[in-house]
């Protein structure tokens, strides 16, 4: 992060080079902190059962088992569920991007008459909300939303803060261009986009990224709209798992051969974490600077 | 740069709305899907509240339409109210203490960890080091909660979790089962917090550092600053807008305690601690299905959140700080 980079060079005491160390070492045991947790549960996933019983801590395992991965693929539900969230995210953010930039261009323009009015409005919404309940019964009792995709993207279809980043940004872009194309007879929605969109795309990534991830994670929006096991995210996939994998460990008189084999076992656990955790850790290294990018077009503008 | 009369269209010209509604067709249909998701799925559930002051039914006999429950169900003034504030199914007063507990617990250490971070990692000259870390301390960011709650019951858990077992040593076997005292509720959740977002929490706060000239720097310590006040006069003034527009926001979210998190960490024994408002309203309203009580209490927690925001504001601008609108 080359921007960051603060490159002042201090005259260094020797008080202020022991603060100097403790610094580096402070942000290093963060930083580990942070991983270690992550790689725990990536070493347990591929352990045997003994071993994690056993040993209390260990990044390597002795014992290379893929038992606990046999089991889950075996079982299918996690990944289906991953479908099933890749749809909702893929789809879910062309809804967000298409509604959130076709409400920020004309509120970025200057001329537009309600500008001021819908500014208001979207600022409201900020400050004020109506709760929970009239909102689950907006969408299940009045939308008939309920076990259907459209429950888990409309209702958040466009963020304020993230629609104002957008905003923040078309106000930004040089006014040349969109006035060269509007005398050459272009109409504002060929404007918007010939010549907008086009050169917005560090902010749609940005904030386009946001709202991917965004569903990615949800679990809420899933545990109050969808009932329809066919219909299961991965969040609620791996929760229901996790849930079945403690009852499991209370309740001894469980008859699991019955429900098909044994119980989820710590191994699987770790597992299922690591194969819903994987795919936002792919797309970490290739998303993390759009994040940072559009953190700061909010901060800077915001 | 061209001003030719062509150009009228892009300047803000009162124009009658007839004519301007034709010269500017394009907008207004581009701002109609934004604006109608916002009546639809922000001022319909505004309006909803309604139902707060209503015994309120899902279905009236004798009426159907859409909208039949909210304008045909009972009117009973503030009873939702009453019941909420007093009644002993409801402990309004458990509920108000355990959202404040973590609320405020979160307020004095998730608040300025972020801002204690990135000031440390602004010290950090190693380009190489401060990327590695950066990279990593933003991880836990893109980490859904659900995995957040797994990973923390896999290391905290009393038969096989690690971190357990390192405490119960430490402590001579007496090390609290953390996942299921009540009383470790509320350092549990805002512990979890710090680490998930403590490190992205920094970009914000970086990117105000960013923008520093270093010139200041450099004639303070041409003028004999040491460290210390190079941080108290040039660095912090530097976050202090940043500080106050994210401490304003906080304080409006007082009684938002998020949902998902602490229903994810609740279990049969914590549940007295980890009963907050919106696992409440979700609880009471959506799984036992009392609708207006639950509204009630959601329209309690709005009000009080705009109460606080729009105060904090106020403070925050007599103060003569921008405030962030």
């Amino acid at each position: 992060m080359a921007l960051f980079h603060n490159d002042n060079k201090i005259k260094r005491t020797p008080g202020d080079a022991t603060i100097q160390v403790l610094i580096y070492i402070f942000v290093g045991l963060f930083a580990l902190a942070t991983v270690m947790p992550f790689l725990y549960v990536l070493a347990g996933s591929f352990a045997t059962e003994a071993e994690l019983t056993e040993k209390r801590f260990f990044i390597v395992p002795s014992v290379f088992s893929l038992n606990a991965y046999r089991f889950i693929l075996k079982d299918g539900q996690i990944f289906r569920g991953l479908g099933n969230s890749l749809f909702v995210t893929i789809i879910g953010t062309i809804i967000n991007l298409l509604f959130s930039t076709t409400l920020a261009y004309p509120l970025a323009r200057s001329d537009f008459r309600w500008r001021n009015g819908i500014t208001n409005m979207v600022i409201i919404t900020m400050l004020f909300s109506g709760g929970m309940i009239p909102s689950y019964i907006l969408v299940v009792n009045i939308l008939h939303l309920k076990n259907t995709w459209w429950a888990l993207w409309l209702p958040g279809a466009v963020n304020a803060f993230n629609m104002i980043i957008i905003k923040n940004y078309f106000q930004g872009l040089p006014k040349e261009l969109e006035e060269a194309s509007h005398m050459d007879g272009a109409t504002d929605l060929q404007i918007f986009i010939k010549v907008v969109l086009p050169l917005s795309k560090p902010v749609l990534a940005s904030v386009g990224l946001f709202y991917a991830v965004g569903h990615w994670n949800a679990y809420f929006n899933a545990l109050l709209y969808i009932d329809n096991s066919s219909m299961y995210v991965a969040q609620i996939i791996l929760r229901n798992i996790m849930n079945q994998a403690s009852q499991a460990e209370t309740d001894e008189k469980m008859d699991w051969s019955a429900l098909g084999g044994a119980p989820p076992s710590k191994a699987v656990k770790m597992a299922s974490t690591v194969v819903a955790t994987v795919p936002i850790l792919v797309v970490y290294p290739f998303i993390q600077k759009f994040f940072t990018k559009g953190v700061m077009v909010g901060a800077v503008k915001g | 740069m061209a001003k030719s009369k062509k150009n009228a269209a892009y300047k803000p010209v009162k124009l009658p709305l007839f004519k301007d509604l034709k010269v500017h067709k394009w907008l207004f249909i581009m701002a109609l899907p934004g604006v109608l998701y916002m009546i639809i799925f922000n001022y319909m559930p505004m309006f909803g509240v309604i139902m707060a002051f209503q015994d309120w039914k899902f279905r009236i006999r004798g009426h159907s339409g859409l909208f039949a429950p909210f304008i045909y169900s009972e009117f009973v003034g503030f009873d939702n109210f009453k019941t909420m504030f007093t009644s002993r199914t409801v402990d309004f007063w458990a509920l108000l203490g355990n959202t404040l507990s973590i609320s405020l617990l979160s307020l004095a250490l998730y608040f300025p960890a972020p801002i204690i971070l990135s000031l440390f990692l602004n010290e950090i000259r190693s380009a190489g080091y401060k990327r590695v870390t950066q990279t990593l301390i933003y991880i836990p960011h893109f980490v859904s909660l659900v995995i957040v709650a797994s990973i923390t019951q896999q290391l905290f858990n009393t038969t096989d979790g690690i971190v357990y077992h390192v405490l119960n040593q430490m402590m001579g076997g007496k090390a609290p089962d953390i996942l299921t005292r009540p009383q470790y509720f509320a350092p549990l959740i805002v512990g979890q917090s710090i680490w998930k977002e403590t490190g992205y929490g920094t970009i914000i706060f970086l990117a105000a550092l960013s923008g520093v000239d270093m010139q200041l720097y450099e004639a303070a310590r041409v003028d004999g600053a040491g460290r210390w006040r190079l941080m108290w006069h040039i660095t912090l003034p530097a976050i202090r807008g940043t500080v106050v527009i994210m401490l304003i926001m906080r304080v409006g979210s007082v009684l938002n305690t998020g949902f998902e998190q602490i229903y994810l960490m609740k279990n049969d024994i914590n549940a007295p601690k980890a009963k907050v408002f919106d696992t409440y309203i979700y609880e009471r309203g959506i799984v036992q299905q009392q609708y207006s009580l639950s509204a009630a209490a959601g329209l309690f927690k709005s009000v009080v959140s705009l109460i606080m925001v729009l105060s904090a504001n106020k403070i925050a601008k007599l103060c003569g700080e921008s405030g962030f609108y």
